[in-house]
């Protein structure tokens, strides 16, 4: 098991090197470069200018740039962003964390409700609340989580729901003490965790229902009910453990569009995460943010690949990795 | 030749699926709505009552027209009045309820050409001074319901088509990376992974960057779908791929190479073919996809750009939070979207269940 994550992790190297290049090819389509903007600002003379593309190794030819880059990032910088006038790599260190927050506790939320709601309509099919949830899963699975995010923001500010608005943290944060800064937090992710988690939601129950459904026809479910175990033990002892276990597997699926969900969802409710980083570096034309953000989504999508095989692994005893 | 023995009537898989298909309800009225809205797109000229872009500025968040059937407390043939601004500054309107504007159908309206045809005439409107806005006006005074109908035509058509394209690239690559095997495919799936673990939403900002700003809205629409369309080919290219290994090593595959058939040929005649009904499943699943990313790109202001509308782009203005709260009927765009991709997941599901027997619905 170590052995295999190990060489997964050594296997994440070559794909670095492709990502990154993959990522320097693009922002070398892009009109300019990295101080294009900056090159409009009256201010800055020609000199100034001809200073700053030599310290970014910009009047370099392309290859001789990416190799720097490329061995910087190895080395743990990943560029100057002109944007914020800070290292790339201590802009994205402020925001990872809060990505991180809002995909995880969307996660937990969407996991925590799913299993539950997807066992009680396995387990009364067709009865008229599972109707009524498949109703609801498909709506969940259809509405834009950012249209979602706006239809919410509208019922909150209409209807006096008193949710705050988008950011993170109330102006005063720094203030608060510790229990008032937790219940400010999570009072700014209610929204934010509702948007991210309904499609996550909505699909994990209806794949933990058809999961089920197909447990329950198996022969070992009859022999435990023949040898007269109660439906109880016989649903959640034998037939949802089971039916759990495909679940991971979509999970390592679902991981990528959970990401790309939560830029959206950041940008709408003004969550400062990578998301709206990178909307803002694309909208700025701070290259090297761009690029840095590629690489650390890249990353993030590829260990949270690895999380979910390595659980599956742990689930179920019939895999074995070597 | 009849191996069942009923008589000849031995039914094409096709006709087959499609006998279920047509036993799906939910399939059916989302094909429906579908084929509707597509319709309403198409003929957006015909059925929209002010052409994409004009503009009034004296109606600016003007709210949605009501349609009034009683006057004086009798049934008459629906009309409207003409709405005042009491109020500039919060854009409030009165009904103004000294003339009635009887709603006409096939009216003149603004001009447009149609297979070649220069016409005006439009499915419905009222006489002027009078205006008619079915879903209100946005920022600049444009009817919603007509911009809906125009940006249908992108919004709506920009997943058949970026879907086109990624199954063209999806299908050769795959194929080709499955049929020849060794160090070939292990380079080409190697690059698919590349493109397949980095956010697909990443993805799609950083190349929205490098398209250049200053170009015609219909020249930026079709670089948007080529973005579109090459981010979703790797993971179409991967089962493909996969499919194609397995049916590579079948016997009807060897009997080609026997006969002499070139290797593009045995890919695109033999193998290919194979992978049909997969290909449709996922080809109906992934439209929605498409349509999804080109809204959300549009509405955060990166893809689709004003004046030209998109479902959307019409959304943008809906960020703002204080115009949101005023004038919500900007938000009917999104119900569109919704509506789309609802309709498309319901139909995808009755492709599925027609065309793969072996496969259950989720």
């Amino acid at each position: 098991m170590y052995r295999y994550i190990l060489r997964r992790l050594i296997y994440v190297i070559p794909m670095l090197l492709g990502i990154s290049s993959l990522s320097f090819f693009i922002m070398q389509m892009a009109p300019g470069d990295a101080l294009t903007t900056m090159a409009l600002s009256p201010d800055v003379t020609d000199e100034i200018m001809e200073a700053m593309r030599a310290r970014f190794w910009l009047d370099q030819p392309p290859y001789k740039q990416f190799f720097r880059w490329v061995t910087q990032m190895f080395k743990g910088d990943m560029g100057h962003s002109f944007l914020w006038h800070a290292p790339v790599t201590w802009v994205i260190k402020q925001r990872v964390f809060n990505t991180l927050l809002l995909t995880v506790v969307s996660l937990i939320v969407a996991w925590a409700l799913a299993i539950p709601i997807g066992i009680h309509s396995a387990v009364n099919q067709y009865s008229w609340s599972d109707k009524l949830l498949t109703f609801f899963a498909f709506i969940g699975v259809s509405i834009p989580n950012w249209f979602l995010g706006l239809l919410l923001l509208y019922l909150n500010l209409t209807r006096g729901w008193g949710l705050p608005i988008g950011g993170m943290t109330s102006i005063d944060f720094a203030e608060f003490t510790f229990w008032e800064k937790v219940v400010d937090l999570a009072r700014h992710m209610v929204l934010p965790v509702i948007v991210l988690s309904t499609g996550t939601l909505a699909s994990l129950m209806r794949y933990m229902r058809s999961n089920l459904l197909d447990v329950l026809r198996q022969d070992y479910v009859t022999t435990a009910r023949a040898k007269g175990l109660a439906e109880r033990v016989v649903i959640y002892k034998h037939a949802v453990r089971n039916a759990i276990n495909p679940l991971i597997t979509i999970f390592g699926f679902q991981l990528g569009g959970i990401l790309g969900g939560a830029s959206l969802t950041e940008i709408v409710m003004n969550w400062p995460g990578i998301g709206s980083l990178m909307l803002n570096a694309v909208q700025g034309q701070d290259y090297y943010l761009v690029m840095g953000n590629l690489v650390i989504g890249a990353i993030m999508l590829i260990l949270g690949n690895l999380t979910a095989d390595v659980l599956l692994a742990a689930s179920d005893p019939r895999i074995r990795y070597e | 030749m009849d191996f069942q023995g009923n008589g000849g009537a031995l039914r094409s898989p096709w006709k087959m699926a499609w006998r279920k298909l047509r036993r799906h309800r939910l399939a059916l009225m989302g094909m429906w709505v579908l084929i509707l809205l597509h319709v309403f797109a198409i003929f957006a000229d015909f059925f929209a009552p002010y052409s994409e872009l004009t503009s009034d500025r004296r109606r600016t968040y003007h709210p949605p027209t009501k349609i009034h059937i009683f006057h004086e407390g009798k049934l008459v043939r629906p009309f409207v009045y003409e709405y005042k601004r009491v109020d500039t500054l919060r854009n409030i309107y009165e009904e103004d309820t000294s003339t009635m504007y009887p709603i006409r159908f096939f009216v003149r309206g603004d001009k447009y050409s149609f297979l070649g045809f220069e016409t005006d005439i439009r499915l419905f409107g009222v006489d002027a001074p009078g205006k008619i806005y079915l879903f209100g006006a946005d920022r600049y005074g444009r009817d919603i319901f007509s911009r809906l109908a125009y940006g249908g035509r992108r919004s709506l058509f920009i997943g058949i088509i970026g879907l086109v394209i990624s199954l063209s690239i999806g299908l050769i690559y795959g194929g080709v990376s499955g049929y020849f095997g060794g160090w070939v495919d292990n380079l080409m799936m190697r690059i698919a992974e590349i493109i397949i673990s980095i956010p697909s939403f990443y993805l799609l900002l950083a190349l929205s960057a490098v398209l250049p700003t200053n170009i015609p809205p219909d020249q930026r629409f079709m670089l948007i779908v080529a973005i579109l369309g090459f981010i979703g080919w790797a993971g179409l290219a991967r089962v493909i791929r996969g499919m194609v290994l397995s049916i590579a090593k079948s016997e009807f595959v060897a009997g080609a190479e026997a006969i002499g058939a070139s290797q593009p040929r045995i890919i695109i005649r033999h193998i290919l073919p194979n992978t049909m009904s997969y290909v449709i499943v996922n080809a109906t699943l992934s439209i929605p996809g498409f349509i999804l990313s080109e809204s959300g790109l549009s509405f955060i202001g990166v893809g689709i750009q004003h004046p030209v509308a998109s479902w959307g782009n019409m959304l943008s203005e809906a960020l703002n939070l204080s115009s949101l709260t005023r004038y919500p009927w900007l938000l009917v765009p999104g119900f569109f979207i919704f509506i789309t991709v609802l309709s498309y997941s319901f139909f995808g599901d009755g492709v599925r269940d027609a065309l793969d027997p072996r496969s259950r619905t989720v």
